[in-house]
Parts: structure tokens; sequence; C-alpha cells
């Protein structure tokens, strides 16, 4: 994995609370096998009419939207379904943060493994990147800190170990598979 | 010092301790898969050239994308899905090529992984379970620490039987009283997850606790600790007791012998201790309950069948949710006109939940105009209701019986609701689409499911019992 240590983006804001793992991706695009292409399908139902054009509305679909990396929603973004196609399909789009005042936990845990930082704030900073849609911010990973256009600094807290492998481009799985001497001792007292 | 059960589990499946910088690596017992959240998994594991550490421990079935048809599940016609189709077969392929165990499409004990692991006996207590699906927290009710994973940990699961983990908060639901008569276990866990919000349990294991908790059977208890994810927690936790290790006596993965007696022993110290401390605790008085129905587009949007939706239209997502639902603020969900009933899912597709809604469909015929569909959890559970002739009380009321499966809960396999249409639905999520595009659900009892099938309305079930 590539190793991130700063995100410099405008926002694209979604504002509406409790947005599920459902209308990320939704259910009919599970049955794919792969990861190839799933952008296509994120927040479908949102973001395409009954004949599958784009809705010119829908905040993705606006110029605005184009090569923004960090999604602002509200409270409790990623309830649900435990589907990493979630994550997959932002990360795909071109989103590298996603920042709210409550990240549902199975869709934090799958962000972070896939190089989408969730960003936990406060509800005050958050009702501010609502009220400022496309404001430019700076990310630093290193000092777990988001930076608005009015120079506030805002902190944020990420699990250390993750936070880790995100800015060394360490591989999670990797530092399991080197802890088989352990499992096996485990396994053989668990027996 | 005392400790809640969930730290007693914890503790047991340490492999390495959590410290400031890493988290603990947490040992998984048993790992349930299916053909949805897994092919990327496999695919990782071939890259790297890896095994799957214990296929013992492994175990899969198909659920979500397997038809309920007869014909299609037996290969009597093709399967309409090509792209499920496609599914099935790469993940057969995939537990053959990595030597995992599958109960496959046509395999008599096949069903919806939360409730064919239960049946078979696979989940017991003190065992830490994991699954790539949220509903993993069905198997709590046995005093399992059982929660969903995404398919980047299935891989790490399955090369290394281990998880990354920081340990949760404790919040302890505590109920008490007899449920009134009429009122399920269904509507005690939909007022659960509206006193406490759909994200009031976020970071957290619940631990299900009281009188009324006790006094519920092994699926009651399932179908609460299924819905313990809508309220946003981790896990959802039941202390093993006499009720849980009868359930389990006999079953096909059940220890046997003097190997029962000695895991009989281990489990009933599974409590959590006089004096241990939970982060948080809420009290329900179950004496309070009554029938429940979701009216909105998260399962904390409920109300008792006799109350009225709230008025909260200077909320823009609840305003949102009522445009989307097509309902009113201050209307009454009870006499709601309905198009379609889905009685199925791991929250409610055992042979109590059949049994609950054959028992107000009997002699009675589903309204016109409104499509049933009747989907038990498992193979096994279709055979025994065939047994005790639930089937015709379904046929005969004018109700589709199919296979097993997860079916109309999310639709993926193509069994929809269609657009504008309302479901009333014993599955778990009420979410915008999850039945169909611009499908409109209202999550609800069995009794209440199968009484409204009758009605063509949103009906009290009391009415069709007394």
């Amino acid at each position: 994995m590539e190793p991130i240590k700063t995100i410099r983006s405008r926002t694209v804001v979604m504002p509406g609370t409790n947005i599920d793992t459902d209308q990320i991706m939704p259910a009919r695009f599970l049955t794919t096998t792969t990861r190839a292409g799933i952008a296509k399908h994120l927040f479908a139902d949102w973001r395409y009419d009954r004949d599958g054009k784009p809705i010119a509305d829908f905040i993705l679909n606006q110029p605005a939207a184009v090569g923004c990396q960090i999604l602002v929603a509200g409270r409790n973004i990623g309830c649900g379904s435990s589907r990493e196609h979630a994550p997959w399909g932002l990360y795909d789009f071109g989103f590298r943060a996603v920042i709210s005042s409550e990240i549902a936990d199975i869709f934090k845990n799958n962000s972070l493994k896939n190089g989408l930082l969730p960003i936990v704030v406060d509800e005050a900073t958050l009702q501010w990147l609502i009220a400022n849609p496309g404001a430019e911010l700076t990310i630093d990973l290193e000092r777990c800190t988001v930076t608005l256009p009015t120079g506030t600094v805002v902190s944020f807290s990420i699990e250390s170990f993750a936070r880790y492998c995100l800015l060394n481009g360490v591989d999670e799985t990797g530092y399991l598979l080197a802890q088989s001497d352990a499992i096996a001792q485990h396994e053989a007292r668990a027996q | 010092m005392p400790s809640t059960l969930f730290e007693k589990i914890w503790a047991a499946h340490q492999v390495v301790a959590e410290t400031a910088d890493t988290p603990a690596v947490l040992y998984v017992d048993l790992h349930l898969t299916h053909e949805v959240t897994t092919p990327q998994a496999f695919t990782m594991l071939r890259e790297r050239g890896l095994k799957v550490r214990r296929p013992d421990r492994t175990f899969a079935t198909m659920d979500h994308s397997t038809p309920t048809d007869t014909d299609q599940l037996f290969g009597r016609v093709p399967i309409k899905l090509v792209s499920a189709a496609k599914q099935i077969e790469q993940f057969d392929q995939n537990c053959k090529e990595f030597g995992i165990e599958l109960l496959g499409l046509t395999h008599e004990d096949r069903g919806i992984v939360h409730i064919i692991g239960p049946e078979l006996g696979l989940t017991q207590p003190g065992k830490t379970i994991v699954c790539g699906d949220s509903h993993t927290s069905t198997h709590g009710a046995f005093g399992a620490l059982a929660f969903g994973i995404g398919t980047t940990e299935v891989g790490q699961v399955l090369a290394t039987q281990c998880l990354l983990q920081r340990k949760a908060h404790s919040l302890a639901v505590n109920v008490e009283g007899a449920l009134p008569a009429g009122v399920t276990a269904k509507d005690l866990v939909l007022a659960i997850i509206r006193k406490l919000g759909v994200s009031g349990g976020t970071g957290s294991v619940i631990e299900y606790r009281g009188s009324t908790i006790r006094a519920l059977s092994m699926d009651e208890r399932m179908t609460v600790c299924n819905m313990s994810i809508e309220a946003g927690a981790r896990a959802g936790l039941v202390a093993p007791d006499e009720t849980t290790f009868a359930y389990l006596k006999g079953r096909p993965h059940a220890p046997a012998g003097a190997a029962w007696d000695q895991a009989l022993a281990r489990w009933r110290t599974l409590v959590t201790d006089d004096g241990a401390v939970f982060d948080r605790e809420i009290h329900i008085d179950a004496t309070q309950l009554k029938p429940m129905i979701t009216y909105g587009t998260h399962p904390g949007m409920s109300v008792a069948i006799d109350e009225a939706i709230p008025n909260l239209t200077h909320d823009v997502v609840f305003q949102k949710a009522m445009d989307y639902m097509g309902l009113t603020p201050g209307q009454h969900m009870l006499g709601q006109k309905i198009d379609a009933v889905f009685v199925g899912s791991c929250t409610n597709a055992r042979l109590s939940d059949l049994r609950a809604a054959a028992h107000i469909m009997r002699g009675r015929q589903v309204a016109a105009g409104v499509t049933c569909l009747i989907v038990p959890g498992s193979q096994r559970i279709k055979r025994e209701a065939e047994r005790e002739g639930l089937d015709q009380i379904f046929i005969a009321a004018g109700a589709q019986w199919r296979e097993s499966g997860c079916s109309m809960c999310l639709g993926m396999n193509g069994d929809l609701v269609a657009r504008g249409a309302y479901c009333v639905s014993t599955s778990n999520r009420n979410f915008e689409g999850r039945q169909g595009i611009g499908s409109r659900t209202l999550l609800a009892s069995p009794a209440m499911a199968a009484a409204s099938a009758i009605a063509g309305c949103v009906a009290d079930p009391r009415a069709m019992t007394a």
C-alpha cells in the first residue's frame, strides 16, 4: 500500500445523517467477484435515474465534485452492512478521507484497511464543514490534524497501529502473518 | 477482580495483548464464510501464495445470492441472475481449492449462515466467531463473542485465524418483566434500538441481561442479538444458561459424551460476575412494550402499533425519509395499505417464527393484491416446517413457500419488492432501496407480517389471535 502522510483537497459534502452502506453500494452490485470498476456503482440509487442517467442535482454528479478527495458526511456514516464494497467504491471514485462526527465501526475498520482515512471530528467542526462545502482542507496524518481554510487546526484521533501502517505503507496482513509462532502457542494452549 | 462475560471471552482469546501502539491479536475459533464477501479474500490468498491456516475452523455455505425458486436451486432451470450464478460457482471452486467444508447449493443442511451455525451446533458458548456479514452478532445469543468483519479481515482470518482488534466498550441492556401477550422478541429489539438510537451502540459490545432475556427461547435470543448491529453495536451477548445447553445438546457439531460434560462445566463459568462494572447500562421495562413497526428508513424509526408517526418536520433527514416512504407525520401505521409481505431472514426465519406466522394464516387468505413470500432460514427448517404441515397452511392461504436463503431481505438473488411498494418484512433493515430500488420496508415481527398479509394493510396481530 502507498504511504499516506497528508491529503490536501476540497470537500464534497453530504449532510444527511446515518448514510448506510446500502446507499454507498447497493446490494445488487455485490455479486462482483473483483474490485474492478466499482466506482461506477457508488451511491448508484442517488446518482442515477431509472434510465441510468446521472441526476444533475446529486453532489457527486456536479463539476465541483471532480477531483475532490475528502467526503464530509452527516453523523454515523457507514452504518449497516459490513460490505467492504462501500469503502472500495469511495476509494475507487477518488476519495482518500471521510470526515464525520461519528463513523460506524465496521465501515471505519474497512476504510482503514483500504487507505481511506475515517476522521471523526467534534460536532461543531462537522457543522462548519457542512456549512462550507468545497472548503480546502489539509489533513496531516502524522500530526493527526485537519487544517481549515480559516487557519483553525482541529485534532482527531485514529487507531495508532492503523495510523502507523498508513504512514509507512505497512501491510497489516504481513504483520499478522509474522505472529505465526504466538498463534501456534495459543492453539497449543487452547486445545 | 469481577469480570463481565465479554471480558472473559476476550481474555481467553488474546494471542498477543493490546498495547498503546498495537491492537490485540485475537484468535478466532470459528470463521463462517459465504459467497458474497469472500471472493476478493481468496484472490488475496492466491496472490500471496497463502493457504487457509485452519480449514477445520472455517465453515462455508451459500445464502445471499442463492435462488429461492426450487427449479433454479436444484438446477432444473438455469439460475436467472447470471452474476449470482457466477459468484456461486466461484465460491464452490474457492472452497474446493482451499479445502474448506462447504454446504453447497443443493446440500440438505444449507441455509442462512447465521441460522445454520446454531442449528448445526457449530455456534457454542465462549467461542469467538466472525463472518463477513454484520449480522454475525446473532451467534452472541449463545454467549459467543461474534461480530461482522470486512473482506480484508476475512482474508486475514483465512490466512492467520486471527484479527487485529481493540477491545470494545461494554454496554448492559437490562430488560425486566414479562413481555405482554402478543409482544415478541422482534418488538423488544425494535424498542431497544429506538431507545439506544442507530449509533447508540457504536464501539460497544452489548450484554442483554435481566429476567425478560432469561425467559426468552434461543430463537428469541437470536432475534434480539441479530439486530445489535442496527444499534451500531459490534456484538450482542446473552450469558449461556440451561436454555442454551438444552438447545445445543445432541446437535451435529456439539460436543458429545465426556466432552459434553467438560464443555458444560466450562460454559457454566461464562457469566458476568457479581460486581463487574459495565461502561454503560440502560434499563427497559418489558411490561410496557407493544407490537412495534418501523415507518422510516432506518431501524430506529419505529412506533408501537397504536402510536402515531412523530412530527419532526424541522429535521431534513426525517422529512426525506417521510418523502421516500410516502408517509405523513402524525399518521398511524395501523391500516396502512401494503403490497408485499416477507417472512424470512436471519432475524426471523426460524421454525418458531414460521409457526407464529402460520398460527395467524391458518384458515385465512392473503388479501388480494398482496404478494406474500415465506422463506425458511435453512433447508432443515424447511423440512421441519413441512413435517408439521406449515407449508400447506401458507400455500392454502395464497402465500409462496420457497427454498431457504437471504432472499428479499436484500434482494441480491432477484427476490425484490417493486418500486414504491410497501412490504411488511420480518428482516432487519428498512434502508432506502434495501429490498429493491424504491422499495418501502416496514419492519415487524412474523406475527404482524402474517396479520398484515391477511388484512392487506398493517394489522395488529393481537386482534387475530384473541
